[in-house]
């Protein structure tokens, strides 16, 4: 039977697909004559050969709680999410922006500071974040850039914008599983692709191959890049190990790492110690080195810092770099790009009130259920309220937190989660979602055609992290023929 | 690319968990068979091929009234007997969970099907019938994996650590169950006119029937059998063959002397003549002697390779002498060849 798609109800919110019952939008009309026909059936058909594809695969991620079994397979649904290749570009250019500014501001923090003496961000900002490593001060990384890789967070409200919901700077992850999405995309409606124009994304390991050998401190043909990662246990192990096979480079752990006497790092081998250039951590700042942030992190490798700063191995994202991606820096970025590159930023930021503001504090403060309050430094979704889904316990207690200490949190609206239409048991029905391009900087910058679509799967939710329900789909960006 | 230590680990072991699902499934099938054949009143039992596998104390603690049912599932399905093909397969996944980036992903896809299709059927109550088919499969798809990674792996020092896991292990399994055999027949007379389906059964458990039947010509015999699963040369799960594998696994290896060293005593130990006509206790203590010199090979390797080395000071190895000298433009250039013959083979890969 045919998906009538009149039945279709985004109820309010806007649909990623369609712009009214039964009327798809141009980059998705093909895909919604593709899908009726299918039928309902087929189509539940197509959701059970991807999810068997992705457990024989075996992309997983992991959760911490789950004991013994610590594999989940990867939540994924099995209608895509298009965009129109022409607001891509805009986006595109938005995106690339943002984080050139955002790199000069990391390298003007760790060396002159003139964007505070300009009076643009204040001091105490900085002063009181805790990913401002002074370790970092005076780090040269190649080509002045901090931030190698980064994994912006895109919303769209109700009224169509697209909004930078959060820049993640520091070990962003997710882009494994838009690749192997698009993977399964491809398995189940190969006959899409055969008539349809759709980027492709699977050029990023190449790309993440070479901007990486574009920052070895030794200049050989093919220096040798490693992927370290905290191991088997991450919730991220799975795009470690991806990535490594795919770029073709080790996937190393802490214990196969140690930096010698000469203050190289060297990787330990059948034949012995080797000499390692680049190293893409997945290892957040603080664990990296032992000796240098005074843990007993067993994850990290001692003198790794030593190393760095004597401009010998290279490290991406360069330690630090997690200063720029602190929700309250957030709430600068449109100053921080006026301020560096002189220009109006493409993509807007959502409104966000710094809580460290008393003003701002009381009028939050004083109707809680009105507002998401975050923390500044978390990431994945955790400790975060959203106001109106909160019980009043919960609000008591971030309010009490806040006023603990206000410079740890901002407030912001709630937004209007856009929707697409997502199979849930069997019924095709609007699933909130959002959007993490990832983007890459060298000596150039490069950002993935489209990127990870994370959907929440719950009727409502507006959390779309794997870890607390979320799923995902393949994102594509369609060029639509006038 | 030189291979990690970490990982030359993880790929050995993997070999190893592999092969050792895949014999102990054959020996659960072909013993299953047996056992259907001999009467009641022969006393055999599950309970000996446990004991002799080596893993008689945890099989006695896991199940302090035995019985065959748990005989069989502690070979087959038990988690907590480290050596069950459930063990084997879960262990063998999880190695090669944390090399995907080096073992070819198709590879590590058959390995993580198998396993968790194993786990299902498992879990579920099965049939005698029923298991003869999961064995099956088990030793069908351990084969297969092994065949693809031949196929699409490039012969590096990855899978040379591959070939020794394997080759180590097989031999170890075929000492194992030469030893069920013999131990079965000791002093046991009344069983003599079941030898001849004894060791045609521990035949077939190595896949070695029809090959030992075109290479010895005449009926089957104890100490014929025994001599051609220990020397022959040509037959992969003879223990001389696996020793050649083994040896040419190292050859292929960097600082390799120590274990090849090694190696040459167990072929100076299968170069005995008359292995074959050994008398029970005798084989038996030869068996234990080989089993002994597989184990310090074992650790000669973990030694060599895979233990991480303390020592940090560079000047030791070539690379780092290298880079000291930062003086002429000539040291660059040599460390640019290098890379780039390293580099070559890690595209091609």
């Amino acid at each position: 039977m045919r998906i009538d798609w009149n039945q279709y109800q985004p109820s309010g919110f806007y649909d990623e697909l369609f712009a009214a019952p039964g009327k798809a939008r141009p980059s998705a009309a093909q895909l919604a004559d593709y899908l009726a026909s299918l039928g309902a059936r087929e189509l539940a058909d197509r959701q059970a050969d991807a999810e068997r594809a992705i457990v024989e695969m075996g992309i997983t991620f992991t959760v911490y709680t789950e004991g013994q079994n610590i594999d989940r397979a990867w939540p994924f649904d099995v209608i895509p999410r298009t965009i129109e290749a022409a607001e891509w570009a805009r986006i595109e250019s938005g995106l690339i922006q943002r984080l050139k500014a955002l790199n000069c501001f990391i390298d003007d923090l760790y060396h002159d500071r003139r964007v505070i003496k300009d009076g643009v961000v204040p001091d105490d900002i900085i002063a009181t974040s805790v990913n401002f490593l002074e370790a970092c001060v005076g780090g040269r990384p190649p080509y002045g850039v901090w931030a190698n890789i980064c994994g912006t967070d895109l919303v769209r409200d109700r009224d169509g914008t697209v909004y930078v919901l959060e820049d993640n700077l520091r070990v962003p992850s997710g882009v494994s599983y838009m690749l192997e999405n698009r993977m399964v995309t491809k398995q189940v409606f190969p006959e899409m692709f055969e008539h349809a124009s759709i980027l492709p994304v699977d050029d990023y390991a190449s790309q993440l191959l070479d901007m990486l050998s574009s920052l070895s401190p030794r200049k050989v043909d093919f220096p040798r890049v490693v992927v370290l990662t905290p191991g088997i246990y991450n919730s991220a192990y799975f795009e470690h190990s991806y990535l490594a096979q795919r770029m073709g480079v080790d996937l190393v752990e802490g214990q196969d790492l140690c930096v010698a006497d000469d203050e190289c790092v060297y990787m330990r081998t059948i034949r012995g110690l080797e000499r390692v250039d680049v190293i893409y951590r997945r290892v957040n700042d603080t664990f990296m080195d032992p000796e240098a942030f005074d843990t007993s992190s067993v994850l990290g490798v001692p003198g790794l810092m030593r190393a760095w700063r004597a401009g010998n191995v290279a490290l991406a994202n360069a330690p630090g770099s997690g200063v720029a991606d602190d929700k309250v820096v957030y709430a600068y970025v449109p100053k921080i790009i006026e301020y560096y590159l002189g220009e109006k930023a493409i993509l807007p930021n959502v409104p966000t009130l710094l809580l460290r503001d008393d003003d701002d504090r009381k009028r939050v403060l004083s109707d809680l259920s009105q507002w998401v309050v975050k923390p500044a430094n978390e990431s994945g979704g955790y400790g975060m309220l959203i106001g109106p889904r909160a019980t009043a316990e919960e609000k008591a207690a971030m309010a009490a937190a806040v006023e603990a200490n206000p410079r740890n949190y901002i407030a912001q609206p709630v937004l209007a989660l856009s929707t697409a239409p997502t199979l849930v048991q069997g019924e095709i029905e609007p699933r909130h979602l959002d959007l993490r391009p990832f983007i890459l900087q060298g000596r150039g910058v490069w950002v993935t055609p489209g990127g990870l679509t994370r959907v929440a799967l719950r009727r409502g939710s507006l959390v779309v992290n794997s870890s607390q329900g979320g799923g995902s789909k393949d994102t594509w960006i369609v060029a639509v023929k006038p | 690319m030189s291979l990690l230590s970490r990982v030359a680990e993880r790929i050995y072991w993997t070999a190893r968990y592999l092969e050792r699902a895949e014999t102990t499934s054959r020996l659960a099938r072909v013993y299953g068979n047996l056992l259907l054949d001999l009467p009641r009143e022969a006393g055999l039992s599950w309970g000996v091929l446990v004991q002799i596998t080596g893993g008689g104390d945890v099989y006695r603690a896991l199940h302090p009234s035995p019985s065959v049912d748990t005989a069989e599932r502690f070979f087959v399905a038990d988690r907590d007997n480290p050596s069950s093909v459930r063990s084997s397969l879960a262990f063998a996944r999880e190695s090669v969970r944390t090399t995907r980036d080096i073992v070819p992903s198709e590879a590590f896809r058959s390995i993580n099907e198998l396993c968790l299709w194993v786990t299902q059927e498992l879990d579920a109550e099965t049939s005698h019938r029923r298991r003869y088919g999961i064995h099956s499969r088990v030793v069908e798809r351990c084969q297969q994996i092994s065949g693809m990674l031949a196929d699409t792996m490039s012969h590096d020092a990855a899978y040379q650590f591959f070939r020794l896991g394997r080759g180590i292990e097989r031999a170890d399994m075929t000492t194992r169950i030469i030893d069920v055999a013999a131990t079965m027949l000791v002093g046991r007379e009344d069983l003599a006119r079941f030898d001849n389906s004894l060791w045609m059964a521990v035949l077939q458990s190595l896949s070695a029937y029809q090959m030992y039947r075109q290479k010895v010509r005449r009926r089957i015999w104890g100490p014929d059998v025994i001599a051609y699963l220990l020397k022959d040369t040509q037959f992969p799960r003879a223990i001389a063959f696996s020793s050649r594998e083994i040896g040419a696994a190292l050859a292929m290896l960097p600082r390799s002397g120590d274990p090849i060293k090694k190696l040459g005593d167990l072929r100076r130990m299968l170069a005995l003549r008359n292995l074959g006509e050994l008398s029970i206790a005798d084989l038996h203590a030869w068996i234990d002697d080989a089993q002994l010199k597989l184990n310090e090979l074992h650790a000669l390797v973990a030694a060599t390779w895979f233990r991480p080395s303390t020592t940090t000071a560079p000047a030791q190895t070539p690379v780092a002498a290298q880079s000291q000298e930062q003086t002429p433009s000539q040291s660059q250039s040599q460390s640019v060849t290098a890379d780039v013959g390293d580099k070559v083979l890690t595209v091609s890969s």
